[in-house]
């Protein structure tokens, strides 16, 4: 469970990202946070990853308080999560594959597992065929693509996504949301960051819109009938 | 630590060196400078001490007495000296030893030549002690004493070869030491820096490895294994370098200087090599491992 209480984030600037923030996910939820621009989406996600600290308030995650966790702890708890970068953040001098299988590198798997999941992996984002290829020799999607791949890679217990579908066509934009489903029926909460109507639309999913640092609205799952 | 995690860090490690060559190049370099200064001194000091200790066995103290002093007398003067805690071994020698030893030194082969003085012994009444001290530190004030005793009429030792060996043995040792720490401080910052080097490549991967969970221990073991191959590298080629150098010049030595070998034999090589391997290693290795374990680390600080 995600319980973020009352959080502000003030970023050094001054800038003020997120003002009195109070969200609840339940284990297993699919969640799609929407909103403009510079409403604090990406900033949220950055406080679930530890990547940043809020400035006021509580953010604990499967009974763990993030403010109060040992900083030894903290890639044992990163590990639980997988994380889709706005940005990618994939590695440049690292083969499509090897960016993959950095994730499992990083955790220590074996070889042999590594031999096995990233081909399986790679072929349910559709990029089989480009595992010896470079970054920057792919397209915005493709990169996209092996971002989610890197984060689905361990089977994390939340997956957080911010804008994993942002340069792909409607086809793909498919393909991405059915494998997030099928991972989320497999019982991986799901957040997604995203601006695509369409798909917040044809989800029916939990969707909270933010709006200037504030949750301006929370709607419940429409239950399919 | 998984087997393949270790090979990847390692893979890692041998990545940053030759992506950073010319920096892990000069790293190495001035590593092997330090060791090589440090063989050479551990070899010099090494066998000065070796001389010292031979020194020791065949440099001692001899007391002479009053010839009016019967055998007797002079025997239980030699226990109240053996009693002494300094004192290693104690040797009497007759006057008729100390003919016999003469004879064989000065005459060799012709023997015939002494027999002139056979039985009139113009050594009588140089009945003497040899005095070998444990330290031969303590030799100043062994003398000292033994010039007190009544009955003793010289007390011969070689006050120059003690003194000169001790003292020269402590300037090598403070000369070495100071050039040594001057070129390891040197050698740890170079280290330090091509580490730092190393880390700004990696900059953006250790930001990414950390944000999907890898712990700080796996962020900084290339940087780690690469710093440690660099000490060890380091140490590697003074060592070979050394290895055939002392081979050398011991070859010479014993084959030029045969007049010095009665006084002087080198240390041996199988003698000097597993200490001095052991020593430049860790000293390579530690050099290589703390420098860039301290580096790295405060670089990565979450
Ligand atoms: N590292 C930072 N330092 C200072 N200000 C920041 C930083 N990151 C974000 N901001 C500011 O915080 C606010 C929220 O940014 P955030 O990235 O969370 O928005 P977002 O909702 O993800 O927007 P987008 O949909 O464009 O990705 C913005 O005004 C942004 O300028
Ligand atoms: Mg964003």
């Amino acid at each position: 469970m995600i319980e973020i209480k009352k959080v502000s984030k003030t970023y050094k600037s001054g800038n003020k990202a997120l003002k009195d923030v109070s969200i609840t996910i339940d284990d297993g939820e699919f969640v799609f946070i929407v909103g403009r621009s510079g409403s604090g989406k990406s900033t949220l996600l950055r406080l679930l990853l530890k990547e940043t600290e809020p400035t006021s308030g509580r953010i604990v995650v499967n009974d763990m308080d993030l403010q109060k966790m040992p900083r030894r702890y903290v890639p044992k708890y990163r590990r639980k999560l997988g994380m889709v970068f706005q940005d990618f953040r994939l590695l440049k001098d690292k083969t499509v594959f090897e960016n993959v299988a950095f994730a499992q590198r990083v955790i220590g798997e074996s070889n042999r597992t590594i031999r096995e999941s990233v081909p399986r992996m790679l072929k349910m984002v559709g990029l089989s065929s480009k595992y010896k290829v470079y970054p920057t020799q792919l397209s915005g999607g493709e990169q996209q693509r092996v971002a989610i791949a890197r984060a689905l890679i361990n089977r994390p217990e939340v997956l957080l996504a911010d804008e994993p579908t942002g340069n792909l066509d409607s086809f793909n934009t498919g393909e991405i949301m059915k494998l997030l489903e099928e991972i989320n029926r497999q019982g991986t909460t799901v957040v997604v960051v995203t601006h695509s109507q369409e798909m917040v639309a044809a989800m029916k999913k939990r969707v909270i819109t933010m709006d200037r640092g504030q949750v301006v609205s929370d709607m419940k799952a429409v239950a399919e009938s | 630590m998984r087997i393949s995690t270790f090979i990847y860090c390692l893979k890692q490690g041998l990545i940053n060196i030759r992506r950073n060559l010319l920096h892990s190049f000069v790293s190495a370099a001035t590593i092997s400078a330090c060791i090589f200064l440090f063989c050479l001194f551990f070899a010099i000091i090494g066998n000065v001490q070796h001389f010292a200790t031979e020194a020791e066995t065949t440099v001692g103290i001899t007391v002479f007495f009053d010839e009016a002093l019967s055998e007797a007398e002079i025997l239980a003067i030699g226990e109240e000296i053996e009693a002494r805690s300094e004192v290693a071994q104690l040797n009497y020698i007759s006057a008729e030893e100390a003919w016999e030893t003469f004879k064989t030194e000065y005459f060799g082969d012709m023997e015939e030549l002494a027999e002139g003085f056979a039985d009139d012994n113009p050594l009588a009444g140089s009945a003497s002690f040899e005095i070998y001290l444990t330290d031969i530190r303590l030799q100043d004030e062994m003398v000292a004493y033994l010039q007190t005793l009544s009955g003793v009429r010289k007390v011969n030792y070689s006050n120059a070869a003690a003194a000169g060996l001790n003292s020269l043995n402590r300037i090598i040792g403070a000369v070495s030491a100071v050039i040594i720490g001057v070129l390891l401080a040197v050698a740890v910052f170079l280290i330090s820096n091509t580490i730092s080097v190393a880390a700004a490549f990696r900059r953006q991967e250790n930001e990414i490895m950390k944000l999907i969970g890898a712990t700080n221990y796996m962020i900084r073991a290339p940087f780690v294994v690469e710093g440690l191959l660099i000490g060890l590298a380091g140490a590697a080629i003074p060592l070979a370098a050394v290895y055939f150098l002392y081979r050398q010049a011991a070859d010479y030595v014993t084959l030029h200087y045969v007049i010095m070998t009665g006084i002087f034999t080198p240390v041996p090589i199988q003698e000097m090599m597993p200490v001095m391997t052991a020593v430049a290693l860790a000293l390579g290795g530690g050099i290589g491992f703390f420098g860039s374990f301290f580096t790295i680390r405060k670089h990565l600080r979450v």
